[in-house]
């Protein structure tokens, strides 16, 4: 258990998918000009990553690592297929964003109109699928290991982008040089923002 | 021709995913004896480099095959079970260098039968027993190899690495500074096996005995205590080995 | 179809052209259309791995514009996304594999970004606005423009993140010793995270500052 509250502390605040590995930069600078919006498309994340994370974890394990294969039979043992897992993940996260946002649609009305815009544009953000490459460079141990990673890293790029959201709802006010306006001032206030989260790293678990 | 009747995309998904994973398959299959002999090479360097042997992407092989005189793998008595030296297989049918320790440590855990691998080095007429390590350190796995002097009990030097610690903190395991700490320690406290302990607050302000200890990292408790912890459960698994030599060569020097 | 095309204009007509030096300054995929930022910058601590992905997505961007343009009218309009991911997903494994295969050590410092390819909004994009509509040639001219445009800041974002960072150029040391022996010290600051994203900001900054026409209300 205390593994597994590790990682998610980990992962939202050290390892953010947005301030250590600039993860989902493209929705993060296009969506985050309100609060309101940019805390659905990350709700939105964190949903889309708690589900595809586990699931890639699952086929990463008993599909595509060295040995595998190995519970349809010892001849199976020494294939490898680990060549194929970017198609795979790919594939399972347009295939999961599709069918949630079907059984989004179809069970709530009321959250599909709330999230449904968001979902489509979830497929290709990088913090989804990084999300599931960095599972399986870093071998946790177990699908209960993997989820709390997703959790973590979902929430810590909610926290990333409704930050910088709120931050900019204000910085409208401000007096900015002409040619950092928009753009320019974003990434340098995500740069700050960046240092202050990097006062996490010396934390003890 | 209509591109949007259901018969043609069902059959134009269905070439493409035939195509795509032929043409994957192939690449995979032909390139996979370059990719197999990166790993191998990394591994020969992380092996020579903790006996102190500079070597390259290029002559790793070679230098491996020239100072590596004898893999060995032993069961959990200490009992040589396989031993391969220049070329062929003195006993057993297995290489060390194939032995994953990472698999052997968990079938450890799980309490099935294991083996356990080491390298006999001959540096110069010098001779070292290079002990691979595996373990925990803060945010994931830490590794490296220890080599031993002839007598089993000195360290004669030690490399790291991690996966993800922390830079500046729990990263510095794989300086030089940090490993060169650990040249000349002893595993054995008068024939007891005590390891190398990583202190925190360093040695000089403990009651460890310098001979087996090293200054821990300063904000890296918890990699430095991994690493402590990685050396002692690792190296336990040898003593047996060790003994059992140790005694040999003093009956033969009787 | 690209002979026809071959006859009807030059291979490097001035249109041509503007195609591969248009998205390298004024129309930049990072600064300008801000696409493609996620996988760049966390490769960025040095310049060779930054040049290898460089080239890596220069590969992928070119090779998929040419695909998808040869194949865009046969791709059906309904699975046309899927298409497009696979088409770039096969591109980017085999940018991998040969990684992988032969420049091992780069393709372990870029571990997952090499895979991140595939999420990099400037493939899709530039496939979805440009390789669906124009022919191959013009699309793989594009690519390798949008390639190159984000590989410029990918490696200037690198070498100043490395010169004074580490005082290293490509893995050898340019700073003299006699300056650190007066009291130079590398910025460790700039090995860090948070720094790509101010040297971005700044380039932004200063591009915006030369062209007028960029800046933002």
């Amino acid at each position: 258990m205390q593994d597994l509250i590790n990682i998610f502390v980990k992962s939202i605040f050290i390892d953010n998918m947005i301030f250590a590995y600039f993860l989902g930069m493209c929705s993060y600078l296009a969506v985050s000009k309100t609060v309101k919006t940019s805390m659905g498309l990350g709700i939105a994340v964190v949903f889309v990553m708690v589900i595809t994370v586990p699931v890639d974890y699952l086929i990463d394990n008993y599909l595509l690592k060295p040995g595998a294969l190995s519970w349809l039979g010892a001849e199976y043992a020494t294939l490898d297929l680990s060549f194929l897992s970017f198609i795979m993940f790919i594939a399972v996260i347009a295939a999961m964003v599709q069918l949630v946002e079907m059984v989004v649609e179809k069970f709530s009305p009321s959250l599909y109109s709330a999230l449904g815009i968001f979902l489509p544009l979830i497929a290709v953000n990088c913090a989804i699928l990084g999300g599931s490459l960095f599972m399986q460079e870093r071998e946790y141990q177990s699908i209960g290991e993997a989820t709390a990673f997703a959790a973590g890293s979902g929430v810590g790029w909610l926290l990333a982008i409704v930050g910088i959201a709120a931050i900019r709802e204000k910085i409208r006010y401000s007096n900015v040089p002409a040619p950092l306006r928009g753009l320019g001032i974003t990434f340098i206030i995500t740069g700050l923002m960046a240092i202050a989260f990097m006062s996490f790293m010396g934390i003890k678990l | 021709m209509n591109t949007n009747s259901n018969k043609y995309i069902f059959l134009y998904a269905t070439v493409m995913v035939v195509l795509v994973a032929a043409i994957l398959s192939v690449v995979a299959v032909v390139l996979k004896p370059y990719q197999d002999n990166n790993v191998k090479v990394e591994k020969m360097q992380a092996i020579l480099t903790s006996a102190g042997i500079v070597s390259t992407p290029a002559d790793a092989a070679d230098l491996y095959t020239k100072h590596i005189v004898r893999e060995i793998l032993i069961d959990a008595q200490g009992n040589v079970v396989a031993s391969f030296a220049g070329g062929a297989f003195e006993t057993g049918d297995r290489r060390a260098f194939d032995a994953d320790l990472k698999v052997e440590l968990s079938k450890k855990e799980k309490g099935e039968t294991y083996v356990m691998p080491l390298f006999e080095c001959d540096k110069d007429g010098e001779k070292l027993v290079i002990i691979p390590v595996r373990g925990k350190g803060l945010w994931g796995p830490v590794w490296g190899n220890l080599a031993l002097k002839a007598d089993l009990n000195t360290v004669a030097g030690a490399t790291f690495d991690h996966k993800g610690e922390t830079p500046g903190l729990g990263a510095e395991i794989s300086t030089t500074a940090f490993q060169a700490q650990f040249v000349g320690k002893q595993i054995f406290d008068n024939g007891q096996f005590v390891s190398v302990a990583v202190v925190k607050g360093g040695v000089a302000n403990s009651n460890i005995n310098p001979a087996h200890g090293v200054d821990a990292i300063s904000g890296g408790t918890i990699t430095s205590v991994g690493v402590s912890d990685m050396l002692k459960d690792c190296l336990e698994n040898y003593v047996g080995y060790i003994q059992k030599q140790t005694q040999n060569d003093s009956t033969t020097v009787q | 179809m690209s002979t026809d095309n071959n006859k009807k204009e030059p291979l490097f007509s001035p249109k041509n052209i503007k195609l591969l030096t248009s998205p390298v300054n004024m129309n930049n995929p990072i600064t300008v259309q801000v696409l493609g930022i996620c996988s760049a910058l966390a490769v960025t601590v040095k310049l060779k791995p930054a040049f290898v992905m460089a080239v890596s997505v220069i590969a992928v961007v070119a090779l998929s514009n040419l695909v998808v343009s040869l194949l865009r009218n046969t791709i059906p309009n309904r699975i046309r996304i899927i298409v497009q991911l696979t088409i770039i997903a096969l591109l980017v494994i085999l940018v991998d594999q040969v990684l992988k295969a032969f420049v091992y050590d780069v393709s372990k410092q870029l571990s997952v970004f090499v895979g991140l390819i595939i999420t990099n909004c400037i493939v899709m994009g530039r496939l979805e606005a440009f390789a669906m509509a124009n022919k191959p040639w013009q699309s793989f001219l594009d690519g390798i423009g949008n390639g190159a445009g984000y590989a410029i800041i990918l490696i200037i974002v690198a070498f100043f993140r490395e010169l004074l960072g580490s005082g290293t150029l490509w893995g050898y040391q340019v700073v003299p010793d006699a300056f650190i022996e007066l009291g130079y010290r590398h910025n460790g600051m700039m090995i860090l995270p948070p720094m790509a994203l101010i040297v971005i900001g700044v380039i932004i900054w200063v591009q915006r500052s030369r062209n007028k026409d960029l800046i933002e209300q």
